[in-house]
């Protein structure tokens, strides 16, 4: 397996470089669009069980049919990687956006009736208070969908667009193991390191989380 | 590829020859063979985690096993494991069929486990000490206290198991699949865009069961407090004050 | 009668819970737990009923050996009521108090009757019995709590700390009823509680216990009140013992002067017209309303807390229709501890707390 990696490590290589944005691209705009959706569906109550229920019925759809059916929809081309890009930014918005709305709302409590006791401004609060507090279950959940899109880009490989796919789709066509073990392989190394990496990040960021007594 | 124009796509899905009930191949035919391997499945996967996961929740031994196999599955790529044993062993339902009981186990066993351990002790405490033996406190208890977190590890696990099997038609399974990988490769768009609307209110269709199944069979006194707060009278709740509009 | 036979708990990791425990909870009585965390009150609690075993040593419920018997069956014979109560939040209250019953082979409706019963015996209304847990204050759930642990009718009740969670209105009204139901029913009570004041009010037996799990001293309230074994159960018992240990004294004995001494006194007390009193008048026009009344079985430290507080240095009794029919000075009250503490055999009689 080690030579076959070695004498098609362009491939292997460009393969996963596509898989990584492909993969990551999707996670940031879809985190970027949940947390001003998940605010606002804290904000005004009655928004709350409409997004959730729209974000329960995107996430349902299967993969694939997504992939699919955004051509159509968007006018792009059924080979083009915004499809894959729409598609998984589409599921991580889903995701997210109940989880940013479900960590603000429970982070209310004292410490937020007290900041505004203090006089913050409802925007600083935010992004000063809330946010902070709500910030390892914000993190749990992306690391859920970082680690679900890795998984998914590979499916894109059935409409040509698959990062690591590619290897699968090889192997199966010739019958290789090769191709789809360093796939799967390259696949789960860098689901673990991106979630390693958000963990990181969660404990570079919560300094308070670490030092609880007991 | 020049867009075509959306009429087009759904020819595929309301020609009436394509719903003959006789016809290998067919729409009705593919799409019981898809709700059949998906309710399979996730039946047989649930059959083997769920008494894992009580196990583990319960006695709370092996609970590195329970958490770590939640998330190596969610890491592991589907469509990988699938090109995998279909290389291995060669075409064929079976297979098949264990690769997606497989991938359902993590979910389901992972949200048995939380569910179990998310109970309050102190009715478990109460249980113990009034005289109920142990597979009492699990079923009578336990259980039911869990069932939210369980049922939700059960939907979960059948949405995946539902768009999986769509994937895997790929590699030779029957299912509304077909549509969409026999479409794509013969370039009939229509035929893929039926595949796709169908496997998307089928998975949708699912979800919806599951939540009734979830309402029938959770006790209203174990729902989500967001569910109960519209229910109960009583105590005021003030809304969360930073988030109620305040002009400054 | 349960029986503590030098019991020892060790936990592995070294701590000793109970350190060689021996003692007796008498048959029909409460016998309360007391002491400062860590000192071994629950662990020994729940050895009775074996949710926790012994390292060694045995326990003797009316002398078998519980080691010997059942888990599960023995537990059923005991109500158990913890803090927070432990309902089960997906089960109604009625059938939260059904349990028991059900366990034991009780046919459904039957059971459902009973809980009906029970709920009105702790003093809440039946139609709390379709509701769930999460639908009920603190005070109700812990109300269920203690109906559920009777529901079966088992001799013994092993209570603990059920009425720590709750706000001090709700558990004075919780004690009270507690007593109530313990007048009625008169089951073998094992309770647990951190709070001395509370073991003073409600044991007939209290059990302090050191940290380390020994035990300090062990008798009546009112002993441990005047006669501490050593400075920690002094210190435990705390400040105005002497104060408190008047409750265990009745009024029966002390002098009373007639009514007329306080209304013809000044501050006069002012009757209204079936003789009932209303207050204290001075020189002005103002009434100040009486701060009580008290009856010959009511206990010496009311009527000194009346005679306290009263302008005229006066507590007034009454009879069973509220009238008045005498007055106590605070010096009478003096007098009558004097002569007690002459007295050989002092008389010592509980009086209503």
């Amino acid at each position: 397996m080690i030579e076959y990696a070695v004498q098609n490590r362009s491939t292997i290589l460009e393969a996963l470089v596509q898989h990584i944005w492909l993969s990551l691209l999707p996670v940031v705009f879809g985190a970027v669009l949940a947390l001003p959706i998940g605010y606002l569906a804290v904000r005004y109550r009655w928004l709350y069980q409409p997004v959730v229920n729209t974000g329960g019925v995107l996430y349902s759809i299967p993969s694939l049919a997504l992939f699919v059916v955004l051509p159509a929809i968007l006018g792009t081309g059924v080979l083009s990687p915004l499809n894959v890009v729409v598609a998984l930014t589409i599921y991580t918005m889903a995701l997210l956006t109940r989880t940013v709305a479900d960590a603000l709302t429970s982070v209310q409590g004292e410490a937020t009736r007290a900041a505004y006791a203090l006089g913050y401004r409802p925007l600083r609060q935010l992004v000063g208070v809330e946010l902070p507090m709500a910030l390892p279950v914000m993190l749990a959940g992306l690391r859920v969908a970082t680690v679900a899109n890795i998984s998914l880009v590979s499916v894109g490989a059935l409409v040509g667009v698959g990062g690591l796919g590619a290897l699968f789709t090889r192997g199966l066509q010739l019958d290789f193991i090769e191709p789809i073990l360093i796939g799967i392989i390259l696949s789960v190394l860098l689901a673990a390191v991106c979630d390693l990496g958000i963990v990181l990040v969660q404990r570079w960021l919560t300094p308070w989380a670490r030092l609880e007594a007991r | 590829m020049t867009a075509v124009p959306m009429i087009n796509y759904f020819a595929y899905l309301f020609d009436g020859a394509n719903w003959q009930w006789a016809e290998q191949g067919s729409i009705p035919h593919l799409l019981l063979q898809h709700i059949a391997y998906t309710l399979v499945t996730v039946a047989i996967s649930a059959l083997i985690a769920l008494p894992i996961g009580l196990l583990i929740g319960h006695t709370n031994r092996g609970a590195f096993l329970a958490i770590n196999i939640g998330n190596a599955g969610r890491s592991l790529p589907t469509f990988g494991l699938l090109s995998l044993i279909v290389t291995l062993v060669g075409i064929g339902t079976l297979p098949v069929l264990i690769v997606l009981v497989v991938l359902a186990i993590p979910p389901i066993l992972a949200a048995t486990y939380a569910g179990i351990r998310s109970v309050d002790r102190s009715a478990v405490d109460a249980a113990i000490g009034m005289g109920m033996r142990p597979p009492q406190v699990v079923f009578r208890v336990e259980v039911p206290m869990a069932l939210p977190l369980i049922i939700s590890g059960l939907r979960s696990a059948t949405l995946q198991v539902c768009a999986t099997a769509t994937v895997a038609a790929y590699v030779g399974l029957g299912g509304l699949g077909r549509l969409l990988i026999d479409g794509l490769s013969v370039n009939e768009y229509d035929r893929v865009f039926a595949g796709a609307v169908l496997v998307a209110l089928l998975a949708i269709l699912l979800d919806l069961l599951g939540a009734a199944v979830e309402r029938a069979v959770v006790s209203p006194g174990v729902r989500s407090p967001r569910e109960r707060r519209t229910r109960t009278t009583s105590k005021s709740r003030t809304r969360p004050v930073p988030t109620a509009g305040v002009s400054s | 009668m349960i029986t503590f036979d030098e019991v020892t708990k060790a936990f592995p990791g070294g701590t000793v819970a109970v350190d060689n425990l021996s003692l007796e909870l008498p048959t029909g009585q409460i016998t309360v737990f007391v002491g400062p965390s860590g000192c071994g009150k629950t662990t020994s609690l729940r050895m009775i009923n074996r949710t926790i075993e012994p390292t060694s040593g045995r326990i003797l419920l009316d002398g078998e050996d519980i080691a010997k018997q059942d888990a599960a069956l023995l537990r059923r014979k005991m109500g158990y009521v913890i803090q927070h109560a432990g309902l089960f939040p997906h089960r109604t209250v009625a059938d939260n108090i059904a349990t028991v019953p059900l366990l034991n082979g009780v046919n459904k409706k039957q059971a459902r009757e009973r809980a009906t019963e029970l709920l009105t015996r702790v003093g809440l209304d039946e139609s709390m019995a379709g509701r769930y847990p999460a639908q009920l204050s603190g005070g109700q759930q812990q109300r269920v709590g203690v109906a559920r642990a009777l529901a079966a009718d088992p001799p013994v009740m092993l209570m603990d700390e059920p009425f720590s969670a709750v706000d001090p209105i709700v558990r004075d009204g919780l004690q009270k009823e507690f007593l109530r139901l313990q007048a009625e029913l008169g089951k073998t009570i094992a309770f647990v509680t951190h709070d001395i004041d509370e073991a003073i009010k409600l044991g007939d037996i209290v059990a302090i216990f050191r940290v380390g799990g020994r035990l300090a001293q062990i008798g009546p309230p009112e002993e441990l009140l005047e006669d501490p074994a050593d400075e920690f159960v002094a210190d435990f018992v705390g400040r105005d013992r002497g104060f408190r240990g008047l409750s265990f004294l009745t009024a029966d004995d002390v002098d009373v002067q007639p009514v007329s001494v306080a209304v013809d006194g000044d501050p006069r007390l002012v009757l209204d017209g079936d003789g009932r009193p209303r207050g204290w008048a001075d020189g002005s026009d103002r009434v100040r309303p009486i701060a009580g009344t008290f009856t010959p079985s009511d206990s010496l430290r009311l009527v000194t807390d009346l005679a306290i507080s009263s302008p005229a240095g006066l507590a007034v009794r009454v009879d069973d229709h509220g009238v008045a029919d005498g007055v106590v000075a605070h010096e009478a009250v003096a007098r009558h501890l004097t002569s007690l503490r002459r007295a050989d055999e002092p008389a010592r009689t509980r009086a209503g707390r």
